[in-house]
């Protein structure tokens, strides 16, 4: 395990800047799997549209083509993602803020393809609330979007916890092909880096990047058979 | 569908009027953004260009059948090794999610009757492997699957094991993924059935062996099987991943082609497409399935839920891609 | 693109009539052209089996890279082809199989391959564990910008930390230009391949892709003026063979058969019809190294 004490800079260096585009990435799939999920359930026909074309698209395409998309295509329109560099987020996030798009790409990718996901975890979570709770808030008169956020919604984030969780994970996994679309010095590239170039050892170094991805994603998987397994004494 | 019409009223000729309207409003702002924002200026770059699309599209290009021709062997070699990957993982994740019944009723078996050393030796031995194979599901959940891909392709030549040509280490660093969710699917089906199904087939003398194998297994399956034919889709999403070592599917060959033709985001919408339409008949296919399923005399009674399953937990743990 | 394509192929033949003849002396080991070869050597084995197991890359333009067909196209593969011929085994007999520079090493060293002709530098790292034929080919590390940028003029140009550079993942070039840099994180992109870094180039995300001349040659010349090369090269990359370590006698042969390929045209003509469209500079011809 020399190889991984040794270059202990550049797993940790990888894990953090891995950490950053998943917490980023989370955010924007959250509300963008959220924003779907609603289109998916209006009176509105063509937000309808939108939200199962999305969904569609999103759910059956390998990540592999958004990211390319991202990548190249939003600079073929002319963007170089420039809205996500958020005042106040820059100081922590510092990626966010380099003249290279490729970090703000990834966040865009990820995002875009996990929360098609969101979306369906959301809709199985409403699906999950009793009918008769939307029929009662209609029958005192509550609008949609009343409906939505102050019954629906509330039992809904409940019972999608634990599958958005999976979808997290999911997404954390995911997160690993970043590092093939320009962002330089995530997890598992920097640690690819080092048995390729600087032909370091590869089983030891497998196992350093391997840690760093269990780090993340076991406890979070630990805390969700938690959260379920107490949700299912409780019924 | 029937829960969602339940969140607002069915509209009055006022309210459809206005759905009507804002339809109409919605449907211009979308074709106004994707004029100005997406075609423009695809447009001005020459995206929409005939000599980028016509080995594509236009059967008299010189270039069209040699690139069909490609485009088809890729597939064809990414379903290979996705049919592949899920046969592999079915047996495999089958025999695991045995394993991991069997061995949560064998660490807490206390061995009556054989002499105390042998019992406490076969307890240590049952615990362990019960750890053992917790541990192995935990950690192939938790990987990315590009590093458990890499991880063989790289790491097992190093250890002197060779597989033979490149698909065997992309169907390996599938299977190591896949076969875990796969057991892990089984197992909670098995483990979603009612007690009385063990606890009958334990009375009329079966062995836990004989009630997996003959009783809960056959069950789980069945239950399974949408979920299943759902992870499908996520293995070929995931063969996609070849292309880091360099095993010819579909994209591989696209960064191939790309380089002679210079059509980079023609070739990756037509084969986005493909992809799509795929998975889409997969997932229709396991929706079917299901309904079936559901309507099956055998299954009536069994506790079928009304999304896929895989919709919510492994599925879209489904990895990469 | 395609009338570029003639145009730069009818320069190479321009080109083709002052072949630069340095190289070395008649080859007396030159068995090529009949099947004899002493018992026992590498040489005898494959010639009998009449196959011959070439690694090389799909994915180079100009050197290996899978065309249309199918079949690997490019200088390298050209060079493969003049080994078998000399070995009396015919073209279509050759198996190419991929090589990525990740492996190259690898295959050799657990007989997977039987050459490695893949844009393969000659080092004494690599050399400790396998042996090089050649060099057959001299490159050097270039910069390519947009034509109308005056700002870089060399590697130096991106010590102060804001000019933005594409290389390829896992390459020589990206590992070379690390030294240049003020900010890595700030200034380097990686991409599987130069296409990719290319279209970062057009787009302003980058501004400049650095790789191997050759190769960025021919991405100038496919571009029509949208590009340049700025300044020298700044590094020496000889091609050489890959072989198995310890076969003398199989070095020698293929060192050998590049002398005459040297002399007697093929080699030129190797180069004219494929990397060699691309690249307006005079081809020299490198000298054996029978170290």
């Amino acid at each position: 395990m020399g190889a991984v004490i040794d270059n202990f800079d550049v797993f940790a260096g990888g894990f953090w800047l891995t950490l950053q585009l998943c917490i980023l990435a989370a955010i924007g799939a959250l509300v963008i799997g959220a924003v779907i999920a609603v289109f998916r359930i209006s009176p509105v026909p063509p937000l309808r549209a939108i939200g199962t074309g999305y969904v569609t698209v999103f759910r059956n395409v390998p990540l592999t083509i958004v990211f390319f998309f991202s990548a190249f295509a939003l600079p073929a329109l002319g963007s170089n993602a420039n809205f996500l560099r958020i005042p106040g987020l820059e100081q922590i996030f510092t990626r966010l803020s380099i003249d290279l798009p490729y970090f703000r790409f990834a966040i865009i990718a990820l995002s875009l393809y996990t929360g098609a996901f969101v979306c369906e975890a959301l809709r199985a979570g409403i699906n999950a609330v009793p009918t008769g709770q939307a029929e009662a808030a209609r029958a005192i008169g509550l609008t949609f979007g009343q409906n939505l956020r102050f019954v629906v919604l509330p039992q809904a984030w409940k019972a999608a916890i634990v599958p958005l969780g999976s979808v997290i994970i999911a997404m954390i996994k995911n997160s690993a092909l970043a590092g093939f679309f320009g962002v330089v010095g995530d997890l598992s590239n920097s640690g690819y880096a080092l048995i390729t170039v600087r032909g370091e050892p590869t089983i030891p170094v497998m196992i350093g990047i391997s840690i760093g991805f269990l780090i993340m994603t076991v406890p979070l998987g630990i805390l969700l058979d938690r959260i379920e397994k107490r949700r299912a004494v409780a019924r | 569908m029937s829960q969602q019409t339940t969140l607002y009223d069915a509209p009055g000729p006022r309210a459809r009027r206005v759905t009507i309207i804002s339809s109409i409003v919605v449907g211009l702002l979308v074709l106004v953004g994707v004029y100005f924002f997406v075609y423009k200026p695809l447009d001005a770059r020459g995206e929409f260009d005939m000599d980028v699309w016509a080995p594509l599209i236009d059967p008299s290009d010189d270039d069209f059948s040699a690139l069909w021709t490609r485009i088809g062997d890729g597939f064809k070699a990414t379903l290979i090794a996705a049919v592949l990957a899920v046969v592999a993982s079915l047996i495999v994740g089958t025999l695991l999610s045995i394993a991991r019944i069997w061995l949560k009723s064998a660490s807490h078996r206390k061995w009556v009757g054989f002499p105390a050393p042998v019992a406490i030796l076969l307890r240590v031995i049952m615990v362990a492997l019960d750890a053992i194979s917790r541990i192995f599901v935990e950690v192939f959940r938790g990987l990315p699957v590009v590093i458990t891909v890499v991880f063989v392709w790289l790491g097992l030549p190093s250890l002197g094991v060779e597989l033979g040509d490149l698909i065997w280490y992309l169907v390996l660093g599938l299977v190591l993924y896949n076969s875990v969710v796969i057991a892990e699917i089984l197992r909670s089906g098995m483990e979603g059935l009612p007690v009385g199904q063990r606890e009958a087939a334990e009375a009329v003398g079966l062995s836990s062996a004989q009630t997996i194998r003959m009783i809960l297994l056959p069950q789980a399956f069945r239950i399974m099987l949408p979920a299943l034919i759902s992870q499908l889709v996520v293995v070929l999403k995931d063969t996609s991943l070849g292309f880091i070592i360099g095993y010819e599917e579909i994209l591989r060959i696209t960064t191939q082609v790309v380089q002679i033709l210079d059509n980079q985001i023609q070739m990756y919408v037509v084969v986005g497409t493909i992809y799509i339409l795929i998975n889409y008949g997969l997932s229709k296919l396991a929706g079917y399935v299901q309904r079936r399923l559901a309507r099956g005399s055998k299954t009536r009674n069994l506790p079928v839920d009304a999304e896929p399953p895989a919709a919510i937990g492994a599925g879209v743990g489904g990895g990469l891609a | 693109m395609r009338t570029t394509r003639i145009a730069a192929a009818i320069g190479a033949l321009a080109l083709a009539l002052t072949v630069t003849a340095c190289g070395g002396d008649d080859s007396e080991g030159g068995s090529s052209g009949n099947a004899s070869f002493a018992a026992g050597s590498t040489m005898e084995k494959l010639n009998k089996a009449q196959k011959i197991r070439v690694g090389t890359k799909f994915d180079q333009p100009g050197f290996g890279l899978k065309g249309l067909s199918g079949k690997p196209e490019g200088f390298d593969v050209e060079i493969a082809k003049l080994v078998a011929k000399a070995l009396d085994i015919p073209e279509d007999k050759i198996e190419y199989q991929e090589t990525p520079s990740t492996v190259r090493e690898q295959v050799l060293q657990q007989d997977k391959v039987d050459i490695v002709v893949a844009t393969y530098t000659i080092n004494d790292k690599r050399k400790a564990v396998i042996d090089f034929a050649g060099p057959y080919y001299i490159a050097g590390q270039s910069i390519l910008v947009k034509a109308d940028d005056a700002s870089i003029t060399g590697p130096d140009s991106f010590k102060d930390g804001t000019k933005k550079v594409c290389s390829v993942t896992n390459s020589t070039p990206a590992t070379n230009i690390e030294k240049y840099l003020g900010d890595k994180t700030k200034q380097l992109v990686l991409f599987d391949i130069y296409q990719k870094c290319v279209d970062a180039l057009k787009g302003g995300q980058v501004d400049a892709v650095t790789t191997d001349n050759v190769i960025l040659a021919g991405f100038v010349a496919t571009n029509e003026g949208a590009f340049k090369l700025a300044g020298q090269t700044f590094t020496e990359e000889p091609y050489g063979i890959g072989l198995k370590k310890g076969d003398a006698a199989f070095k020698t042969f293929i060192n050998d058969t590049l002398e005459k390929a040297f002399q007697d045209g093929a080699y030129k003509k190797a180069w004219d019809d494929t990397a060699g469209k691309n690249d307006t500079s005079e081809l020299k011809i490198p000298t054996i190294d029978r170290s």
